[in-house]
């Protein structure tokens, strides 16, 4: 019965009032923003040695940064309508998110083939290697970003998401921010120092 | 929504005083746990069985050290064909040794079963808790852990053998399948292991730092956690920021061991053939190691430091001395941790005035480590001391973190590492302020919780006899070591009787393997003590120690939950050893002021009046559904 979800009831305050599910995904993102820091500190360490080809960063990816932008508004015109209990609108919004998550993947994977018509492969100089390993990495990430729309997808079919139990479309919400502001970071790093 | 209002009523009486009574299967209670007691017991075992692999490892290859091509065909038996036909240890089979030797102690030891046991046993009963914020994840942990555990051993038997590259895997050596025999299977098993143990590293920190934040009891303010728990939380933040780092290493040299990119590698010529990587950088590869590789020493140590400082001022019967200076001491060192990684790479070609930038910031940790070993000292200082087995290995830990720090502060010199990089020297240094200290902080704290953990006590006599023969063990080992170094041998070496300058230290490394062969077999008093006293021992009172913190006030068979009815509310901070006024020499931590008028300073009358307020707080139980 440990599913059953927990529903707070205002009494006394809490010894602290942040709940736990919540704050160890707030450490999770801690780790991927390491994981991405170290990579894109490896970037400008290896680029400062020389030895350096540059490329021109296909179109594709500007559209896929944008498709990807559309479905963080998506995401949260979900959140809101969870607050409202717009069960409807709730259940539109992540499909919404999901199918927009889903065209950004695989922009990216035409982003490679782009890439690949240009000669600029994953085996080669570390440029276009660290290309490919940023857009990986986030691409994974953001996976594991469409499994959490899919739980939470699921409980919003069984109305385990509403207005007073907002813990779940609330985790889903803030990571799937972070992927979006994630891939914007990279983006733009990727943009200014080719 | 009605049909929800409905859902909720119907959960809401369903659960009303609800706590958890159903048996579980031996399945879920004893292997696929969830309970951070049993998990620590699994962390503890994992930990135990490597620390046996990793110190026997020890053990064949000071022998090659000690007596350069002796004869030990009798090991036939366990090491097959690593043994040459005149009997010697196969140089190839060395350098495997020395790596997972440095391997297993540092990752699978040191973190995995220092932090895994202690963390994961004592965050919970020392703030309060039911058990971890998650202990879905806290399982998952432990099997990561342990599948990353199989994969590491697995990796021991193979045909090729282990990787051979040494624990720092550098490339070329680590990227190459042709460089050396180790560098193919062995290396890749290695690296598939690491990023493994690297994700049950992280999920068990992120479990400790949410469990210490927000899932302490009523009145458990973080100036009344004790030192332990602040040591843990510290360790795992580090462990959160560091690891993912190392986990960024291992993919890039995954990428060029198995895609062919060339993030480390550049302009190799194998016999004389051009590979085709090039615009790689080796150097790039140590960055990022060692911004994980320093931040992993104080997750070794930090946790030792901790338990030391509990146990001492438990042992001495005295408050700690200079709590708040105990915290800012650790903060200090956790903060310097992320900013001296390069004086792992002082001869590496870096450009000198950056050396003595990071010879600056490495001497500067001397300053909160020596904060600390003075607040041992003085906490020590005319207290009552109480030899239990676990205080020896405390006091034995602040004697070995004084005198490895203070060659630490030699190693940290630009100038000096010159000569002394790379020596036995550094191997001297670390093996005794992080792994020997770090190992007297497990064994300190298996001693001091065990009766908390078993329900029984381990024999004090034989615990002391195992203290006195390691600590001697270890100093005879290491001391003479700094010599060596100092005479410039370098580490790795399969044997130095074919150099002239060698053979003059042939008798001190034969005195140092018989040393390390006397501490090896000097634990297994501790093996046996371990084993005998959970099935025999003499059953253990409540609180044997006569200590203050939480756990001492659960049951002795603590079960799931830990704590019978409600849990206990914190009044006051965990050092009330000899108070002046008191009758009893300790206070636990959830006796209120209200009732110690006798011994409460001045400004300590003022608690009462927070007490009621304390009390209104709610449990944050979280097995109670409301």
């Amino acid at each position: 019965m440990a599913e059953v979800e927990k529903i707070r009831i205002e009494e006394a305050p809490e010894t602290l009032a942040m709940d736990p599910k919540k704050f160890i995904l707030w450490g999770f993102i801690v780790t991927i923003i390491m994981l991405f820091a170290s990579q894109t500190s490896a970037y400008l360490v290896r680029r400062a040695e020389g030895n350096w080809v540059e490329f021109q960063i296909p179109q594709i990816f500007w559209y896929s940064t944008v498709v990807l932008v559309i479905s963080s508004v998506a995401m949260h015109w979900a959140y809101l309508a969870a607050k409202k209990d717009n069960f409807n609108t709730l259940k539109i919004a992540i499909s919404i998110t999901f199918v927009l998550g889903m065209a950004f993947l695989v922009m990216q994977f035409l982003g490679w083939k782009d890439l690949v018509a240009q000669n600029v492969y994953f085996v080669g100089n570390p440029s276009g290697s660290f290309f490919y390993v940023f857009t990986l990495l986030h691409g994974i990430h953001l996976i594991t970003g469409l499994m959490v729309l899919c739980v939470t997808f699921i409980s919003s079919m069984r109305l385990k998401v509403h207005a007073k139990n907002l813990r779940r479309i609330e985790i889903c919400t803030t990571y799937w921010h972070f992927l979006d502001i994630l891939w914007i970071y990279l983006f733009v790093f990727l943009l200014y120092f080719r | 929504m009605s049909v929800v209002e409905a859902n909720l009523e119907h959960d809401v009486h369903a659960h009303d005083e609800h706590e958890h009574h159903e048996e579980l299967n031996f399945w879920r209670k004893y292997i696929f746990s969830e309970d951070h007691k049993v998990i620590a017991k699994q962390y503890m075992i994992t930990g135990i069985f490597w620390a046996i692999i990793g110190a026997a490892m020890s053990v064949v290859f000071r022998i090659q050290l000690g007596f350069p091509g002796a004869d030990i065909s009798w090991m036939k038996p366990f090491l097959g064909k690593w043994i040459t036909e005149t009997g010697a240890l196969d140089p190839n089979f060395y350098l495997a040794l020395v790596t997972m030797h440095g391997t297993i102690m540092v990752f699978f030891v040191l973190t995995a079963g220092l932090s895994g046991t202690f963390s994961n046993f004592l965050i919970p009963l020392q703030v309060g808790a039911r058990d971890m914020a998650s202990g879905f994840l806290n399982m998952l942990s432990f099997w990561f852990f342990f599948v990353s555990s199989v994969l590491m051993f697995v990796s021991i038997f193979l045909e090729t053998g282990p990787a051979a590259g040494g624990w720092v895997v550098y490339p070329p050596l680590s990227a190459l399948p042709q460089a050396h025999m180790g560098s193919e299977m062995g290396m890749t098993l290695w690296l598939l292991s690491m990023a493994i143990f690297i994700m049950s590293s992280l999920l068990g920190s992120l479990n400790y730092v949410t469990t210490i934040i927000n899932l302490r009891t009523r009145g458990m303010t973080f100036t009344r956690l004790p030192l332990t728990i602040w040591a843990f939380m510290i360790t795992a933040i580090l462990g959160i920021i560091s690891f993912p780092v190392l986990l960024s290493a291992a993919l890039l040299l995954i990428f060029d061991r198995h895609f062919g990119t060339s993030f480390y590698l550049s302009e190799i010529y194998i016999n004389g053939e051009a590979l085709p990587n090039v615009g790689g950088s080796p150097i790039l590869f140590q960055h990022l190691f060692w911004f994980l590789g320093h931040p992993e020493v104080y997750i070794v140590l930090l946790p030792a430091l901790g338990i030391t400082s509990e146990i001492i001022a438990t042992n001495s019967r005295k408050p700690i001395f200079g709590y708040r200076a105990m915290i800012a001491s650790l903060m200090a060192i956790a903060f310097l941790a992320f900013i001296v990684w390069a004086h792992h790479m002082f001869v590496t070609g870096m450009n000198p005035f950056l050396g003595s930038i990071f010879m600056f910031l490495t001497l500067i940790i001397a300053v909160p480590s020596a904060v600390k070993a003075f607040n041992y000292i003085t906490t020590l200082w005319r207290g009552n001391i109480v030899f239990t087995p676990a205080m020896l290995f405390s006091i034995g830990l602040v004697s070995l973190f004084v005198s490895g720090g203070l060659t630490g502060i030699i190693l940290g010199n630009s100038a000096l590492d010159i000569q002394l990089h790379d020596t036995y020297f550094v191997v001297a240094h670390f093996h005794i302020v992080m792994g020997a200290a770090s190992a007297f902080g497990f064994f300190a704290g298996i001693y001091h919780w065990y009766p908390k953990m078993f329900g029984r006590m381990m024999n004090s006599t034989l615990g002391q006899l195992h203290f006195w023969l390691t600590f001697a063990g270890v100093y005879l080992v290491f001391f003479p070591m700094h010599y060596i170094g100092i005479a410039g041998f370098p580490r790795r070496y399969y044997q130095f009787t074919s150099f002239d300058f060698g053979k003059s230290f042939t008798d001190l490394n034969m005195f140092v393997s018989i040393a390390a062969i006397f501490t090896f077999f000097a634990q297994f008093v501790f093996l046996w003590n371990f084993f005998y006293s959970m099935f025999k021992g003499k059953v253990a009172p409540m609180n044997p120690w006569k200590s203050t913190t939480l756990e001492w006030t659960t049951p002795v068979n603590v079960g799931h939950g830990n704590w019978v009815g409600e849990i206990p509310a914190v009044y006051r901070w965990p050092y009330d050893y000899s108070k002046p006024g008191s009758d009893v020499d300790f206070i636990p931590q959830n006796v209120p002021h209200s009732q110690t008028p006798e011994s409460n300073f001045p400004h300590e009358n003022e608690y009462i009046a927070q007490e009621k307020e304390i009390e209104a707080q709610n449990y944050n139980d979280q097995f109670q559904v409301h």
